[in-house]
């Protein structure tokens, strides 16, 4: 009954905080453009363009961060307390007990009923995140306490990134065509590239459609070491592991270049194999597909607008 | 007369004589078996270790105090005496040798050494009345086996690593393969791995010697539910030893062998699998990561009692909280692997598995706050400590519970969050746990006060410092900085500076630790057997400061109302 109660308060002031979230988000990056990187002394996850970061941002700013900072406030609040209340001036004479059942039951069931609350979406989130849509799964989306309210297709591309050191490869698995994208040293940058970040910009970027679900196979160089594909705004980190082939997918809704970067320690040049995804409507893709399955890598590429 | 008479006679004869044989010079330490001068080399071997350790990260912190390489180049060029491109490629190697360095030196070498060799080692047998360890010759090699572990990871970094111009191991602490296999070609990593094997058996020889003191020398009336706390967390964290490095020692067998013999057990090309080293790895790396916690947690339980002049509340579920603790250590070691490609399944059960570690540790947090509650509390720098600890440890707490989601870890898996979070358990909490029981236990030890105003002014500016450093890596790894990069793209600029800013701070701190602590030793103002006052009940006060060479020599007797 009490839990009860409790559950539908949590419930209450998590939609609350959930309300509160977006405007959190909102602060630092209403001013700036739409990007797919992160801006300039963010302190906060990076905006979220497909379903399951939708998920991640929700569960995150909508819930964790509230309760721990609760947590962390409560207890910071109790020790000043104690320092102000029960210093050795204000109180001499110190107090003897060493037992409250009361409180010790309090202080068990408490954080259990919390991580409860914490765990029911947590699940929800993590699911999502771990089963291929197959057109009738519905995802949650922004909103972790439904059952599920967003429709995700089925998957109608596949891309398989093998982890190199230290670069990508990526080939269209059904298309059978394949590339490869390297970091884009400063200079050349400068010259091709100059309003894409340093560090991120890539020569060739992986290009996808938007509104399409895509199925990521990622692996390494069987000779190789381990890496990790992680793109931020999508949600999805995955490691590349040599000999396995790990399954991950995405959806994004928003056209537009969305980087990552090597998410596993893989040598010296960890920090020199970003990822660039970029997403164009279905028509750009279908005319970029046409031309790469003709056998022409850069004609495909001029069939789009030239990265600035 | 009897053998007993006798016995007691001869003990007596040499107590107030003062003429049992204690060595002196070089051989009084090289030779001892003495816990207490054991314990002390454990400490200043840890201090020495640390030194290198908090080096390590300065010179990471300055890299990272701007984008771009700046330090590492000029230091491959320094050292290698190489230039241009190649400098700039022996930089980067260099910098993942610093930090795999860093962390190995900092868990194996410092808060190791510290906690389970130094302060447990000195007064786990004063707090249970016993005159020394059970196998006070084990105590010894395991302390020597230490400076050869710690000389082997040294020369590891002057060996040739990843090929010609790149020594040292630069595969992180974590050694997966295959990096630390076909990754690693060079003679560094095999020297890494005889290190870990050698310090792993001094651990587990120290283990051994203190469960057995534990359960076998307590004095007469003292139960082990009369043991003080600080007992129980050694008792439990050489449980944890004794269970988890056989388990790394074997894992990095099998490296050794994969990588100099011919077999596959991590080679997928012949069969073999990279993840199952990661698991082996976190089946000891987890427990590893309670190893360094818990004697902090048994710590700060007697300073703050001891504070506030009021018992320990809920002595109970204290002692069995840690052993919870210590159980579900073992069974959560996926969480550190959610992005592998574990099956639905598996990332749910390590969830479950790993949120309700918060549990019991919220026991303890609570309980701590519970003790103070209504005591006559002095703000002595030991309790500074101690607080400063359960607040510290409070931060890097909750950021478990959020990384223990595998949904929310998926955005902060490798990233900076991940490094705020442990350095706040590790670095914030078991490093002032030490600092805690430096302070508390150095009139013990050395029989000299410090002067409490610089032992304060160390614990303030460390705890400026430390925040400063730590808490904007939380911001780093939300918007998406990962780990063990040497350059960044520049958005990350900002708070990678302030936390370079922090490691300063830090560095003025420790400066002022090592000066308060030389200042001790000069002005020599005797401490007194028992400076904490009526607070401090445990047995280790009833003795002289320091203590005498060989304690105990009538057991004390623990009768039923003398209290924990």
């Amino acid at each position: 009954m009490v839990t009860g109660q409790f559950l539908r308060k949590m419930g209450a002031s998590a939609a609350a905080a959930m309300a509160l979230a977006p405007a959190l988000a909102m602060a630092q990056g209403a001013a700036v453009e739409q990007t797919g990187h992160s801006m300039p002394d963010q302190f906060h996850l990076q905006r979220s363009v497909t379903p399951i970061m939708d998920s991640i941002v929700s569960f995150h700013d909508g819930i964790l961060i509230w309760t721990i900072s609760l947590i962390v406030l409560f207890v910071l609040g109790l020790l000043l307390w104690i320092a102000f209340r029960f210093n050795a001036k204000s109180n001499p004479k110190p107090a003897s007990f060493t037992h409250n059942t009361l409180v010790e039951i309090v202080w068990t069931v408490l954080p259990i009923v919390i991580l409860i609350v914490i765990a029911i979406p947590s699940f929800g989130v993590l699911s999502d995140q771990l089963t291929v849509p197959d057109g009738e799964r519905k995802y949650l989306g922004s909103n972790i306490f439904s059952f599920g309210e967003v429709d995700v297709p089925a998957p109608e591309l596949t891309i398989k990134a093998a982890g190199q050191q230290w670069y990508w490869d990526y080939q269209y698995v059904d298309q059978n065509v394949e590339f490869t994208s390297l970091l884009m040293q400063d200079a050349e940058r400068l010259e091709k590239k100059p309003n894409q970040p340093r560090l991120l910009a890539v020569d060739n970027e992986l290009v996808v459609p938007v509104n399409t679900t895509v199925r990521l196979q990622i692996t390494a160089d069987p000779m190789g070491v381990i890496h990790a594909f992680a793109v931020p705004s999508f949600g999805i980190k995955i490691d590349a592991v040599p000999g396995r082939l790990n399954e991950t997918w995405f959806n994004a809704r928003e056209t537009g270049i969305f980087y990552g970067q090597c998410s596993e320690l893989c040598g010296k040049d960890h920090a020199f194999m970003p990822i660039a995804v970029r997403v164009v409507t279905k028509e750009e893709f279908a005319a970029y597909m046409a031309a790469f399955e003709g056998g022409d890598y850069a004609a495909a590429n001029a069939t789009l607008a030239a990265v600035q | 007369m009897t053998d007993t008479a006798h016995l007691e006679a001869h003990a007596t004869g040499h107590d107030s004589a003062h003429d049992y044989h204690t060595p002196t010079g070089w051989r009084r330490w090289v030779y001892s078996t003495n816990h207490k001068d054991i314990g002390v080399m454990y400490l200043w071997f840890a201090v020495f270790t640390g030194i290198i350790g908090g080096l390590l990260s300065g010179v990471m912190r300055m890299e990272l105090q701007e984008p771009g390489i700046q330090i590492f180049r000029g230091l491959a060029d320094m050292i290698y005496g190489v230039d241009g491109n190649v400098a700039l490629d022996a930089g980067k190697h260099m910098y993942n040798v610093f930090t795999s360095a860093h962390a190995l030196i900092m868990v194996f070498f410092v808060v190791m050494p510290a906690t389970m060799g130094g302060f447990a080692n000195y007064f786990a047998p004063l707090m249970i009345g016993a005159p020394d360890t059970a196998f006070p010759r084990i105590n010894n090699i395991a302390f020597w086996l230490l400076p050869p572990a710690f000389i082997l990871l040294l020369m590891s970094l002057f060996f040739e690593g990843t090929g010609p111009g790149a020594l040292g191991f630069g595969g992180g602490w974590t050694i997966y393969p295959p990096l630390s296999t076909t990754g690693h070609p060079g003679p560094a990593m095999d020297f890494a791995i005889l290190s870990l094997h050698v310090a792993g058996v001094s651990s587990v020889l120290g283990a051994i010697n203190l469960i057995t003191t534990i359960f076998n020398m307590r004095a007469p009336g003292m139960t082990l539910h009369k043991m003080p706390l600080f007992a129980w967390s050694v008792l439990v964290t050489a449980f944890l030893l004794l269970l988890a490095l056989p388990v790394l020692a074997g894992a990095i067998t099998m490296l050794l062998t994969d990588r100099n013999f011919g077999t596959a057990f991590f080679k997928p090309s012949e069969g073999g699998d990279p993840v199952l080293f990661q698991h082996l790895f976190w089946f000891f790396g987890h427990p590893e990561v309670y190893i360094m916690i818990l004697p902090g947690f048994g710590i700060v339980s007697h300073i703050v009692s001891t504070f506030s002049r009021k018992p320990i509340f809920g002595y109970m579920a204290m002692a069995y909280a840690m052993v919870a603790i210590g159980f579900v250590g073992f069974i959560v070691w996926a969480h550190h692997m959610y992005t592998t490609g574990l099956s639905l399944d598996v990332q749910r059960y390590f969830v479950a598995a790993t949120m309700a570690i918060a549990v019991p540790t919220g026991v303890k947090i609570f309980s701590w706050i519970a003790t103070m509650w209504g005591g006559s509390i002095t703000f002595k720098s030991p309790m500074l400590w101690a607080v400063g600890f359960i607040f510290l440890f409070t931060v890097g707490g909750v950021t478990g519970v959020v990384l223990a989601n595998a949904g929310a870890d998926r955005a902060l898996h490798d990233t900076y969050y991940v490094v705020a979070h442990f350095h706040y358990v590790l670095s914030l909490g078991a490093v002032f746990s030490i600092f805690a029981a430096w302070y508390y236990w150095y009139p013990k030890m050395f029989g000299y006060m410090y002067n409490e105003t610089l032992a304060a002014a160390h614990f303030w500016i460390m705890f400026v410092g430390v925040n400063l450093i730590f808490f904007p890596q939380h911001f780093l790894g939300l918007a998406g900085m990962p780990r063990r990069y040497i350059d960044y793209p520049d958005a990350f600029g900002f708070f990678n500076r302030i936390s370079s800013v922090g490691y300063y701070i830090t560095f003025v701190a420790i400066a002022i630790f090592f000066y308060a602590t030389w200042e001790a030793f000069k002005k020599k103002r005797s401490a007194g057997d028992s400076p904490w006052g009526d607070g401090a009940t445990t047995l280790e006060w009833t003795l002289s400061s320091p203590p005498p060479f060989h304690q105990f020599t009538t057991l004390p007797k623990i009768d039923s109302t003398n209290a924990h």
